[in-house]
Formats: structure tokens, C-alpha cells, sequence
């Protein structure tokens, strides 16, 4: 129990008479990178977005560090602690790389400062501010992108505002991050920068993070455990070798 | 030259009003119909108050009242509507604008009641006589404009709320609190309101449940042809559609046609650049 970051007990959720997700149980420890996998429809955007808030299950629940937050709104969640990307990028594309990283910092209690400060322009509001932009700018240089911070975001190759979108995630300070097809698009050296970095992220934010990935080699190369999941039912749990090749998997991805 | 000056003052109240109009729509995505009868409400605070006491404390409750109906007016009657129809919306700010012009009458009567504001008096400015009144409203004007424009770029909430009228889903999953920032938008946007309205009373000074409805639509008539959702497009609209009304209003062959010669104004604008002279063409993503 003590080290697990997020459990799904029997989570599950139908539009109408559409089973879109069924009694799905994942356990996912801390520092764990953990791969949802499964062919296209087969619920793994749905139950991040449950995940997130975005839609409220409609059976089981979900516990994050052992304390429920199954049908919480989706900034609560987000303070709780799971942050998110999207599949197509959604970034604040009119805003620089470094604003959209500071919305990200928005709500955390160490960059507060109360509104009369801020209204009036007292000295505390620019220290918070300027501590603020420092910390943006640690987490840009991760990701490579500290040298585009203010270029607008919707003027990053594609691979950059995936990176981006990554950053600005982290930004919110999670205890799990989740990645929806973050090398989608990517070139293969893209993929293997992307890599290093989850892993680089992984051991020093002690982080844990749930990804969806249709590129096999990237999950099974990064994850340390994957889910496969097929019309919303797991299919397979397992590490990346054995889940991959299980019979079932393989017939659900090539048919037959 | 004194008509460019009176121009560019009524340009500042209509470019005040239209603000509401834009911020609520970049925010909100909503057309807030209501916001000309905050005016209204703001206008009818200062005519009570003054009869007790002196302007300054006239404005202060001017101004909160506004702030707070245009909060009560979003938390009862827009927020319960969050996820309905656009047309649901539109349709209710429609009929909040009837109900606070009806309870306008109630209280007050329709009749329009003269309102004594101090009189200003007139200043010279190089060879010119200025009246005033229009120094002050050019002046505060842009010190407001400014101020939210200072307000957006760099505060925490202004980053939140731009980060909300780019993608509100995407803002509410940073952790930003949308209802939070929506509520702030319209104490922002009714709070300049009341300043447009107190700069109204000194041109026109008297009160009247529908006082309003006009400078409301002409302000969002210029919140349109600056590019809605844009608030350097509003302060350009607001200014533009002020100038041209006192330049047609000052030429004695175009006076009758005032009215019409602005809404044709925001047609033509609109026929050339749909989408506003600011407005920034949004793609849809699928």
C-alpha cells in the first residue's frame, strides 16, 4: 500500500449503452513508468480523461496515494496531483514557452502572493514573480527549450511543443504525470531525446508516470509495466515482454 | 479640433463598455447582453448616493455595486448554463437585461430624471477652450485601459485568464480555477462599466431605466468591429466608433444619419474582415 501512487479499483465508465472502459484495476507504484497500450478505440484517452476529471466514472473509483478522488473537479484533481498531456497538443498556443510553463506554476502555495500585494506592485509580488520566472526556466532547461522561452509556443516544431506540453505539466507539480502519445509524431532521434528525458524525469522528480504509447519500441524499451486494454477491457497486465506477447494481444492487434 | 477631442472621449466610454463585452466573450465564450444595463444600475447608484452625499463616495458605490451585480447576475443566472447552448446563454442575458430594466422601473419609474453632477467647467489647452469633462474622460479612460492591459500581461490571474480564453479544458487541467477566473472577468468588465457610466452622466446628465441599452450596443457594435474576444480590438473599436459619431454628428449633412452611418460602419468592417480589425482568425482543431 505505502508506495502505491494510483489505484483504479473496477474503474469504468459507459456513454449511453457503450461500455467504453470496463473494471479496470491498475496499481501503479511510485517511480514506476507504466504503459496503457492497446489498439486505437480501445478506451486509453477515456481513462485518462477519467483520470483527470474530465469525465466522472460511472462505476469503480480511483485513489491517489490511497485517498479517493474518483468524480473530484478538474483543477482539485490537478492540485491533488495528476497532471496531464493531451493527445492532439493543446498548448496556449498565443502565449510564449515560458508563460505557458507559468500557468502551470499558477496555483502552487510558494508563488502565491495575496492580491493586494500583487495589485499595488509591492516588493513581495515581484520577488514571487521573479522566483516564479526562475523555476519556469529550470524546467525549460530540461526539456532543452530554455533558449525558445519567449518565442510564441505556436511557432515550435511539432516535436518541441510535445516537450512543451510536457513541461508544462510538470509545472503543476504532480505526484503522477500523465502522457498521452507523447512521441506521437516524433522522428526516431526525437523518440530516443524523449526517452532520456521521461527517465531523467522519473529519477529526479521521483516521479511516476502513466503513458500511452502506440510505438512499441518506446514502451517496451522505457516502461517498466504495461496494461494492454482492447474495446475497454484489459486484456493483459504485465511487464512490457510478457503482456506484448501474450496470444490475446497479438490477436487483438493483428485480428484473426 | 474640439470634435476630435469630444470624439476621442466618447470614443474612451464606448472603448470602457466594450471591454466588458470582449473579455466576457474571450473568457466566457458568451455574449453578455446585460452589460449595457449595468451601466444603467451603475448610473441610477451614482443619481441615489449623490442626493446624500459627495461624488467621490457617489463612484466608490457606484462602482462595488456594479462589480457585485454583474458577479450575482454571472453566478445566477450564466454559470447554472455553463455546458448548455451558446443560443440558452444568449437568450438569458437577453432576459437578465429586461429584468434589470424592470426592476430599474420599478424603483425609479420609467420617466428619465435630470441628475446635477458638479459642474466642471472648461480649460485652455494651447489656443483651444477643452471642456473639462473630456480631459477627465480621455484621461482616466486610458489610465483604466492601460492599467487592465498592464493587469492582463502580467499578473498571475491575467496569465490565467488569457490561458483560459485560449483553452479552457486544457487551463482547468493546469490547475486553473475556471469559475474562479470567469468570476473575476465580470467584476472586471462591470467595475469599468461604472466608470463608463459615471463619464456618460457628465455628457448626458440625466437617468432613465433604458439609458443602457444604447450606449450598450453601440459599445458592442465596437467590441465587433475591433475583433471581439480582442482587448486591444475593443479600445480601437470603442475609439473609432466615438470619432466617427462626433465627426457625423458635427457636419450638418450627415447629422440625421449618425446612427445609421456607424452600424453601417460595422457592416462594411465586417464585410471586408469578418473577423474584426484585431480579431485573430482561430482554427478549430479536431
Amino acid at each position: 500500500m505505502s508506495d502505491i501512487v494510483l489505484e483504479t479499483k473496477d474503474l469504468g465508465i459507459s456513454f449511453g449503452g457503450l461500455h467504453a472502459v470496463q473494471n479496470l484495476n491498475l496499481k501503479i507504484r511510485k517511480r514506476q513508468l507504466y504503459g496503457l497500450v492497446g489498439p486505437n478505440g480501445a478506451g486509453k484517452t477515456t481513462v485518462f480523461n477519467m483520470l483527470t476529471g474530465v469525465y466522472a466514472p460511472t462505476t469503480g473509483s480511483f485513489y491517489l496515494e490511497g485517498e479517493e478522488l474518483t468524480g473530484k473537479k478538474q483543477e482539485i484533481i490537478n492540485h491533488k496531483g495528476i497532471a496531464r498531456t493531451f493527445q492532439n497538443i493543446r498548448l496556449f498556443n498565443n502565449m510564449s514557452v515560458i508563460r505557458n510553463v507559468m500557468v502551470g506554476l499558477h496555483n502552487q502555495p510558494e508563488f502565491k502572493c495575496n492580491p493586494f500585494t500583487s495589485m499595488f506592485r509591492l516588493p513581495g509580488y515581484y520577488k514571487s514573480e521573479k522566483k516564479m520566472r526562475e523555476r519556469a526556466k529550470e524546467i525549460l532547461r530540461i526539456f532543452n527549450l530554455e533558449d525558445e522561452r519567449n518565442n510564441l509556443s505556436c511557432n515550435l516544431p511539432y516535436g518541441k511543443q510535445r516537450k512543451l506540453e510536457i513541461a508544462r505539466a510538470l509545472a503543476t507539480n504532480p505526484k503522477l504525470l500523465l502522457l498521452d502519445e507523447p512521441a506521437a509524431g516524433m522522428n526516431p532521434h526525437e523518440t530516443e531525446d524523449l526517452m532520456n528525458i521521461i527517465r531523467y524525469i522519473r529519477d529526479n522528480f521521483d516521479m511516476t508516470i502513466l503513458l500511452i504509447e502506440h510505438d512499441m519500441k518506446f514502451v517496451s524499451g522505457l516502461c517498466d509495466e504495461v496494461t494492454v486494454l482492447n474495446f475497454g477491457t484489459m486484456l493483459a497486465q504485465g511487464t512490457p515482454a510478457e503482456a506484448l506477447n501474450d496470444p490475446e494481444v497479438i490477436k487483438a492487434y493483428i485480428g484473426g | 479640433m474640439s470634435t476630435i477631442l469630444d470624439g476621442l472621449s466618447l470614443g474612451a466610454i464606448y472603448a470602457l463598455i466594450a471591454l466588458g463585452y470582449t473579455m466576457v466573450y474571450g473568457i466566457a465564450k458568451m455574449l453578455n447582453f446585460a452589460h449595457g444595463d449595468i451601466i444603467m444600475v451603475g448610473a441610477y447608484a451614482i443619481f441615489v448616493t449623490l442626493a446624500s452625499t459627495n461624488l467621490l463616495l457617489a463612484l466608490v458605490v457606484s462602482i462595488l455595486l456594479c462589480a457585485v451585480t454583474g458577479v450575482v447576475v454571472e453566478k445566477l443566472a450564466y454559470k447554472p448554463l455553463r455546458s448548455a447552448s451558446p443560443l440558452a446563454v444568449l437568450i438569458t442575458a437577453i432576459g437578465v437585461s429586461y429584468f434589470l430594466q424592470g426592476t430599474a422601473q420599478l424603483i425609479f419609474g420609467s420617466k428619465s430624471q435630470p441628475i446635477t453632477l458638479p459642474s466642471l467647467g472648461s480649460i485652455q489647452i494651447g489656443n483651444f477652450q477643452v471642456e473639462l469633462r473630456t480631459v477627465i474622460t480621455l484621461g482616466v479612460g486610458a489610465l483604466l485601459m492601460v492599467g487592465l492591459t498592464l493587469f492582463v500581461k502580467c499578473t498571475r490571474t491575467g496569465r490565467a485568464m488569457l490561458a483560459v480564453s485560449e483553452d479552457k479544458g486544457a487551463a482547468q487541467l493546469m490547475g486553473v480555477n475556471v469559475n474562479r477566473i470567469i468570476m473575476i472577468t465580470f467584476a472586471i468588465g462591470s467595475t469599468l462599466a461604472a466608470c463608463a457610466s459615471f463619464f456618460y452622466l457628465l455628457q448626458i446628465p440625466s437617468v432613465s431605466p433604458t439609458l443602457g441599452a444604447m450606449p450598450g450596443i453601440k459599445a458592442f457594435a465596437a467590441a465587433v468591429i475591433g475583433g471581439i474576444g480582442s482587448i486591444p480590438g475593443a479600445m480601437v473599436g470603442g475609439v473609432l466608433l466615438g470619432l466617427v459619431e462626433k465627426i457625423c454628428t458635427s457636419i450638418p449633412v450627415l447629422n440625421p444619419y449618425t446612427t445609421a452611418i456607424e452600424f453601417g460602419l460595422l457592416i462594411v468592417i465586417l464585410l471586408v474582415r469578418p473577423i474584426g480589425l484585431l480579431g485573430v482568425r482561430r482554427r478549430e482543431k479536431v
